[in-house]
């Protein structure tokens, strides 16, 4: 049994605080995806885990047990670092075959558990090659194949595909969720692409600031975002964000949105009550709707493979982006358009501090996934 | 580079003959001095034609100096072995103790860790002079005047501040990660040390080293003091040539040649560590 336990860790670099009051349980064979802007902390975190740095304060468990006093070699952990660290002076094998030999592994078992792994990793052909001589996706697998090689039942993953073209990384992430859940190893996974998050994480956290913004499977986070923060990180196009009041009237609660009225679910007035508002709607659950008067006009169209992402303009320089899937009809620059919304996707948001106060957005329940 | 003109390559190699003949002159003209004799060496006009005569280095390898004043005995040859034991003794010690501390310093902030680097750096710019005349009093009542391990000891001062900070560099330019790599591996800090940072700052302290060993070998002030005739290196050794019947031009020359080749050997030899490529591209950079 494999946990990692955070509990109140802290990390203080000089007078700067890099991580401050970090609580989390991962549980065994989950994989838990750490997602925050460059600077939250995500690396530092892993380190401490790692036990290549020491927390400042809390404490740190793995499978039960304080790691305080235990030195990264006895942790049991494999680790693939953002940029790689490949031993420049070994080959990718001996790269590789460090985790085993360091475990007291025969030079028989070395040789089978290196090529085993090379042989998932489709680096076979590389192995006699020096870091100096691979491709950055080669050095990438190899990194990865180092972290796997001893079968660890901890993986501290640090954002592995930062380093690799668009193509690659597109491929690995693939790879990855099959590779995961066949290595059933409790995996930390940092990433700053919110895609990866969505993908490989049995549940995302959420870092800003050195702070957890937000833990919870990837429907959580993304329909039911904490703060503006966490809605922003999440999502392409980014969700629309715009100042609104919410008031209600004999039809329901609603706020005005571009000169558009933009109905909220029930009660969300007095939620707000009376506090200055943004109002977040995810481009997707944005719909035209056929209406010659609309108040909003077309600005730019721009078609991605398979959805089409619209920016409309209304009044008070409002601007949104709508994104719908490209077999539906696409509107052209200048034409007048309205747009719908169901009020239960709609989130509100306090103004101050950026903390959600409705909308539970529409949940896994009506069929809507994240993208 | 295939794309300059005829003009830029005549340039760059004129540029570079006379680059050559800057350092390489006087080299050159020691070497032949020391196929010369006294008189040749001073005729006037200076003339390049010469017999050459194998005279000097047999008076320095037989130790018997023939002068017009008569026979001196000189003892050049085992001034060069205390050159070659003493060199080689404060290096060895130089790095045992300053490639440790170097990784120290590169690794770990700790209280007045930069204020002590740079104490020990400051013995490199101290006038020797300075320190000499208490050294010289302490070293006579410890019983270490005119022994190898007070002047192994003494020599600490150059080589050990040289090897410190040149390793530190080297050792700050290896990405932490990659220790850490091997760490969370599995391995122990003392096997790291050995497999990862030692290899991976090998040029760097193969440079620092042989810097150290260069700086040694020619020191003479410290030798000139605290040692005496049977602990002398050549540098100091070399003064027995200032005879009573005049300087001996052409031993002088002789002993330089003797003395500047093991120098020169080994600086051609670790040549091709020093220009080693260093990361290896290990770390995406």
């Amino acid at each position: 049994m494999s946990t990692i336990e955070l509990s109140g860790v802290s990390k203080r670099f000089g007078a700067s605080v890099a991580l401050d009051g970090i609580s989390l349980r991962v549980e065994s064979g989950e994989t838990v995806a750490i997602i925050g802007a460059s600077g939250a902390g995500k690396t530092v975190l892993l380190r401490l885990v790692a036990g290549v740095e020491d927390p400042s304060g809390g404490m740190i468990a793995i499978g039960g047990a304080d790691m305080a006093d235990v030195a990264p070699e006895r942790r049991g952990i494999g680790m693939a670092f953002q940029n790689f660290a490949l031993f420049p002076h070994m080959t990718a094998f001996d790269n590789i075959a460090s985790p085993l030999s360091a475990r007291g592994a025969s030079a028989d078992e070395v040789r089978r558990g290196v090529e085993s792994v090379a042989r998932m990793l489709k680096i076979e052909s590389v192995l006699d090659h020096r870091p100096r001589a691979l491709s950055n996706g080669q050095k990438q697998r190899t990194a990865l194949a180092r972290a796997l090689a001893a079968s660890p039942s901890i993986l501290l993953l640090d954002d592995p595909l930062r380093n690799v073209d668009a193509k690659l990384r597109f491929e690995m992430r693939l790879e990855f969720e099959r590779l995961l859940a066949d290595q059933g190893a409790t995996t930390l996974y940092v990433t700053q692409d919110y895609r990866e998050a969505m993908a490989l994480g049995h549940r995302i956290a959420v870092m800003d600031g050195g702070r957890l913004a937000q833990v919870g499977t990837p429907e959580e986070i993304y329909f039911k975002p904490t703060g503006v923060e966490v809605a922003r990180q999440f999502g392409d196009p980014t969700i629309n964000l715009v100042p609104a009041h919410p008031a209600s009237d004999d039809r329901g609660a609603f706020a005005t949105v571009g000169g558009a009225r933009l109905d909220l679910a029930p009660g969300a007035d007095a939620v707000a009550n009376g506090r200055e508002c943004m109002v977040g709607i995810r481009p997707e659950a944005l719909a035209f709707t056929e209406d010659a008067a609309g108040v909003f006009v077309v600005e730019a169209v721009t078609p991605l493979n398979e959805k089409v992402v619209t920016l409309v303009a209304g009044a008070e320089g409002t601007e949104l982006l709508v994104s719908r899937p490209s077999h539906e009809p696409t509107r052209r620059p200048g034409e007048r358009v309205s747009l719908h919304v169901a009020a239960r996707e709609v989130l509100l948001f306090a103004r101050e501090d950026g903390a959600r106060l409705s909308g539970a957005g529409a949940g896994a329940g009506a069929g809507s996934t994240p993208p | 580079m295939d794309h300059q003109s005829t003009l830029e390559r005549v340039v760059r190699g004129v540029l570079i003959a006379l680059v050559l003949l800057f350092f390489m002159f006087p080299i050159v003209w020691i070497l032949m001095m020391s196929f010369q004799t006294n008189e040749q060496i001073l005729r006037i006009p200076p003339s390049l034609a010469f017999e050459p005569t194998l005279e000097n280095y047999q008076a320095l390898i037989t130790g018997r100096l023939e002068t017009q004043a008569g026979t001196l005995d000189i003892r050049f040859m085992s001034n060069l072995w205390n050159s070659l034991v003493l060199s080689v003794c404060s290096v060895a010690l130089a790095l045992v103790l300053g490639v440790p501390a170097a990784y120290a310093f590169a690794r770990f902030r700790f209280r007045l860790g930069e204020d002590i680097a740079f104490t020990l750096l400051s013995f490199r710019f101290a006038p020797p002079l300075l320190v000499l005349l208490p050294l010289t009093l302490y070293f006579q009542e410890l019983g270490l005047a005119d022994t190898y391990i007070g002047l192994i000891w003494v020599y600490q001062l150059i080589c050990l501040p040289l090897i410190l900070w040149i390793v530190r560099g080297y050792f700050e330019d290896v990405s932490p990660d990659i220790e850490h790599a091997y760490r969370t591996a599995g391995h122990g800090w003392l096997t790291t040390f050995r497999r990862i940072s030692i290899p991976l700052t090998a040029p760097g302290i193969a440079a620092a080293g042989l810097l150290a060993f260069i700086f040694a070998w020619n020191n003479f002030i410290f030798a000139l003091v605290l040692a005496s005739a049977d602990k002398q290196p050549v540098t100091v050794g070399a003064l027995a040539f200032v005879t009573a019947s005049g300087i001996q031009y052409g031993q002088i020359a002789a002993a330089i040649v003797l003395s500047i080749t093991p120098t020169l050997a080994l600086a051609l030899y670790a040549q091709r560590y020093l220009v080693e490529g260093l990361s290896l591209g290990a770390v995406k950079g």
